[in-house]
């Protein structure tokens, strides 16, 4: 067991646990988006922020400084001294928030987890906003509860979008609807596309490129379908 | 042009030593091809046996990986920032012009592609830029004028003859 | 080649190179880092050897790493007497060579004036730019042949290795190593010895090293050339540090730009097992470590530790919130030990020269030396290697001779993307980590970008803002889209549309993105915004303020006009507007259009008569 201070008060945790599990267990409320007790922690949205700090070494009376930290993927360590609302970690929420609402803030859903934290207003907002304030879960799920990963995080930065390979439907999803569950923003469709039920972005198929050159869809690989056949193709080129 | 599966396979299983090998296994195709056709990345997914998704993850998050065939000559124009407050983004957007690109484009006829890059380490020359691997130092708006003038006079021989 | 048995064979090794016929020949070194090849430094070397040959000379013509002085590339230097050839071009071959076998005078254009006096200098010692340097690091960048293992031990490598297999304990190396006070040369200055030994405690067998040579800081090049120009430094480092750790495996992340270092570093990699240095059973000690490269590809934030070790994996390079930190799960969840190519290469110094000595140089709390790219808006660009604790006066204008054009220096950026700026007032400022962060700046990883009067801060901060949020992996929200809110609004403001309470959503857009995001990229992104707000600020207020940019530099705050009474009516400029903005007739004062032109700077610089001027 491991003993720590959370908001002033001395809880008991079981060893191996995160903050934010200690937190929820001991009643202490902390807000979270890109968490989801099946799924292993990402510690993407920053929205599950706490002030931490390391306990004072013996001998030395003096709070050590605190700094924040993403309780979901934040390990319980003895002597842990928490704080689940303090003004920094106000502030933090409610900017944090007012961003995730910059690329989605068409959703009413978002809106409402913005005015919980006391958001009012959007500062600034993204041209290109659909909603997706990528928080993995799909994708996590997909990989960790479904098994099949066929959609992933691709690219990165301001351009990390959730998507099948190639962009065009993907031969490995099932169909099974999990992604579409566990969206928070809604923004997730399953779709019947080019013979295969496939999940994808809301969208996707009108934002796709058409190449310069040849004027087909960009990227569209013609193995897809038949995969065993590139593959055969592959191993008796090399002699293998 | 079809494309080589036997030798890309090839390559990627002389790559693959070990855990990880995934990426340089890539990278070998990326400088064989100087990009990665499609079915490089279903051929590493199945030779490494991971998820095509997060090989396709892979392949669009490095910048050294393209999915488009590049053009057969390459400008790059260094955003390092000792080249930056030496002048390169003016010289950037004058090669932007001149070849009716973005930078990371490649033009309608697959002759050129404008490509930036963060320092090459060859700083005391900024601003700097690469033509077909070849250093250009000291860079200002007219001396990238002249290089391009020469590579599109040498392009319109080459479509004469 | 056969593998060294013992210790005492590499000893004998050493020996019989120092008693070789001509091992004290004379030689010319030619510098052969990127930055002189690109000036042409191969087809010098290739002349210079044609010419000893044609006079059937005894003269060694020898390629070696970066010489540092890279303004003045291609660089060649005389041994033993150190005469110091610039800017030599192929023809120059003859001349040098006659006077190294003649001892007969060359002509002042290859030699380096004297900034104050203006007289050549002859000797590499007496340059200005080398005589306030301290070079421990690059002590042998100059004089080595990156490719010959030869050349390392003949200068006394692999002694450090060789003393540390057979009269040190693993612990008694890490104590050194903390004797000495050397703390990462990656940015964060940790303590290394401390590093070192938390990765040394922790139970289990398999551990590895990383050495990490990502060097993603736009503007700086000092791994590079460590690579390049002394590659078995570094992997005496790693075989070291492999040691004091406990590590059989390690890995060199290293930046794909780099080709030169990769090759040089290959070859080390391949001479050193074929010695016996690397591999099994190194020295017949038998203690082994195998050492693999690994290429960069193209991703700044691949140079933070746990995204290098996710990209090391085959995986996305995102960062992974600490704790764990890598000494307890690292890659593949095993205990790792990460450093930069510079904390290596200062190893091997220290276990054969003693802490004491390299404790000498520095400040109390800063040990040793630094090693600076020294770029921008300066005279000497180059790299530098100082001790901790002089002041950014001395280094910019006793080594880097000061701004070029008789400029006014404004201000220098000290650690790349993640670090801030000095302005002139705090030039005297001790370099050191602590003096340094007291002023909102950090000592990184060594790039030093100088910045003139006519660079404009808010410009130069949203320079930097770009690259941080193109270069952002993505996976956490303050740092994906708080970076480029903050982005935007400079954007606005070079543009000339700020707006009053800009200064106010920067500043709070950047505490809170330094606060909460999940790694060290976001966690500093902000500091070129916020230390060019803490010293600059009434830039920004004439940007936003008063719809002026104050260096002439962003393009919507600033227009092109013809002096008339300059003006000669040449069309020069008028024939060379892409866009067509300029109208006039011969020997007319020209008029440039404001609508139509793109302020792109073509006309000015192809003036002969200065007639365009910037307003
Ligand atoms: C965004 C980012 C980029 C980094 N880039 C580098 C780099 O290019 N080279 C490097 O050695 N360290 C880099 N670091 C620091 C590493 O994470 C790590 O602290 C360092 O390699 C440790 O080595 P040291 O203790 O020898 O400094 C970077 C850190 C961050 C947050
Ligand atoms: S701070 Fe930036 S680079 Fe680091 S995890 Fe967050 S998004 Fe990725
Ligand atoms: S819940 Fe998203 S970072 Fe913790
Ligand atoms: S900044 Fe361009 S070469 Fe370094």
């Amino acid at each position: 067991m491991i003993q720590l201070t959370i908001d002033d008060r001395r809880v008991t945790v079981a060893e191996g646990r995160t903050l934010l599990e200690a937190c929820r267990e001991h009643g202490f409320p902390v807000p979270t988006l890109c968490y989801h007790p099946a799924l292993k922690p990402y510690g993407g949205c920053r929205l599950c922020v706490v002030e931490v700090a390391q306990p004072p070494p013996p001998g030395d009376a003096r709070p050590r400084p605190a700094r924040l930290a993403a309780a979901c993927t934040y390990p319980c360590e003895p002597g842990l001294v928490v704080r689940t609302n303090s003004e920094a970690v106000q502030r933090s929420r409610r900017l944090t928030a007012e961003l995730l609402l910059a690329g989605a803030y068409q959703s009413p859903e978002m809106w409402a987890l913005a005015k919980s934290l006391g958001v009012e207003q959007v500062r600034f907002q993204l041209p290109e906003a659909d909603n997706c304030v990528v928080c993995g879960l799909c994708v996590r799920a997909c990989q960790e509860i479904v098994g099949v990963s066929a959609i992933s995080l691709i690219k990165r930065g301001m351009a990390k979008q959730v998507s099948p390979p190639f962009e065009i439907a993907s031969a490995a999803c099932l169909g099974c609807g999990t992604c579409v569950l566990i969206c928070p923003t809604g923004v997730l469709r399953l779709e019947d596309v080019s013979g295969y039920r496939s999940a994808h972005a809301a969208g996707a198929a009108e934002a796709r490129e058409y190449c310069q050159t040849c004027s087909e869809l960009d990227l569209e690989p013609h193995f897809v379908a038949a995969p065993e056949a590139l593959l055969a193709a592959a191993r008796e080129g090399t002699g293998l | 042009m079809p494309v080589p599966v036997g030798e890309i396979y090839g390559l990627i299983n002389q790559e693959a030593r070990g855990e990880g090998s995934v990426i340089a296994a890539l990278e070998a195709v990326q400088s064989r091809y100087r990009y990665l056709p499609p079915e490089a990345l279903l051929l590493a997914s199945e030779r490494f046996g991971l998820p095509l998704a997060q090989v396709y993850a892979v392949a669009t998050f490095y910048n050294a990986f393209s999915l488009k065939p590049k053009g057969k000559h390459c400008l790059q124009v260094c955003l390092g920032t000792a080249c930056h407050v030496r002048g390169s983004p003016r010289i950037l957007e004058r090669l932007e012009t001149r070849l009716g690109l973005r930078a990371g484009g490649t033009t309608r006829d697959r002759r050129f592609t404008l490509e930036t890059v963060n320092c090459l380490g060859a700083c005391a020359l900024g601003p700097i830029v690469v033509a077909d691997g070849e250093y250009s130092g000291q860079m200002t708006v007219p001396k990238a004028e002249t290089l391009v003038k020469r590579l599109l006079r040498a392009e319109a021989e080459v479509t004469h003859d | 080649m056969t593998k060294l048995a013992d210790p005492a064979a590499l000893a004998a090794w050493q020996a019989a190179l120092a008693a070789a016929d001509g091992h004290d020949r004379p030689t010319l070194t030619v510098c052969g880092g990127t930055g002189c090849r690109v000036y042409g430094s191969e087809r010098v070397c290739a002349a210079l050897q044609q010419e000893s040959d044609r006079r059937g000379a005894d003269l060694a013509v020898k390629v070696t790493g970066c010489h540092g002085f890279c303004e003045r590339g291609p660089l060649v230097v005389s041994h033993p007497e150190r005469q110091m050839y610039t800017r030599v071009k192929p023809e120059d071959a003859r001349e040098v060579v006659a006077a190294v076998l003649d001892g007969r005078p060359v002509a002042d254009r290859l030699r380096y004036p004297d900034p104050q006096t203006g007289l050549p200098i002859q000797h590499e010692q007496d340059v200005p730019f080398y005589r306030h340097q301290h070079r421990l690091v690059l002590d042998l960048n100059g004089t080595l042949d990156p490719l010959s293992l030869d050349d390392y031990v003949a200068a006394g490598g692999y002694a450090a290795l060789a003393k540390a297999l057979t009269a040190l304990t693993p612990a008694a190396v890490i104590a050194e190593v903390k004797a000495a006070g050397l703390r990462g040369r990656g940015g964060a200055g940790f303590p290394t010895g401390a590093k070192w030994e938390a990765c040394r405690r922790q139970p289990g067998d398999v551990k590895y090293l990383i050495c990490n040579a990502d060097e993603g800081d736009p503007g700086a090049y000092m791994d590079r050339s460590i690579m390049e120009g002394n590659p078995h430094r570094v992997l005496e480092g790693l075989l070291i540090g492999a040691y004091a750790i406990g590590a059989r495996q390690g890995f060199v992340y290293i930046r794909n730009e780099y080709p030169l270092a990769v090759k040089h570093l290959r070859a080390a990699i391949a001479q050193a097992e074929a010695r016996g240095l690397l591999g099994e059973n190194i020295l017949g000690t038998g203690f082994s470590f195998h050492l693999s490269v690994r290429l960069g590809s193209g991703a700044f934030v691949c140079g933070e530790e746990t995204a290098l070790m996710a990209s090391i994996e085959g995986r996305v390079g995102e960062p992974r919130p600490r704790p764990p930190y890598p000494a307890e799960a690292g890659l593949w969840g095993k205990p790792t030990n990460i450093n930069n190519v510079k904390s290596w290469a200062a190893v091997p110094l220290i276990i054969a020269n003693g802490a004491a000595w390299y404790a000498a140089l520095g400040t109390p709390t800063s040990k040793g030396t630094l090693i600076f790219s020294v770029v921008g808006k300066i005279n000497n660009t180059g790299l530098v290697e100082v001790p901790l604790g002089i002041s950014l006066r001395q280094l910019i204008f006793d080594i880097g001779g000061g701004i070029p054009n008789g400029k006014q220096f404004k201000a220098a950026q000290i650690g790349g993307p993640s670090g801030g700026c000095i302005p002139a007032e705090h030039l005297d400022t001790p370099i050191d980590y602590e003096s340094l962060s007291a002023l909102g700046a950090i000592v990184g990883s060594g790039g030093l970008v100088v910045a003139d009067e006519d660079t404009c801060m808010v410009d130069f901060a949203r320079y930097f803002m770009q690259f941080t949020q193109e270069e952002s992996c993505g996976k956490c929200v303050p740092c994906r889209v708080g970076t480029k809110a903050m982005l935007a609004t400079l954007e606005r403001i070079c543009a000339g549309q700020g707006r009053p309470g800009d200064v106010e959503y920067l500043l709070e857009l950047g505490e809170t993105i330094k606060r909460s995001s999940l790694c060290g990229l976001g966690q500093t992104a902000p500091n070129p915004v916020l230390s060019t707000l803490r010293h600059f600020r009434a830039e920004y207020d004439a940007h936003i303020l008063h719809q002026t940019c104050p260096a002439k530099v962003c393009k919507g705050l600033i227009t092109y006009q013809v002096r008339p009474e300059k003006c000669t009516g040449c069309m020069v400029c008028l024939r060379n507007c892409a866009v067509g903005a300029i109208h006039g007739a011969k020997q007319q004062p020209h008029t440039i259009d404001p609508a139509v032109c793109t302020r792109c700077g073509m006309c000015q610089s192809v003036c002969k008569f200065d007639a365009v001027a910037v307003n």
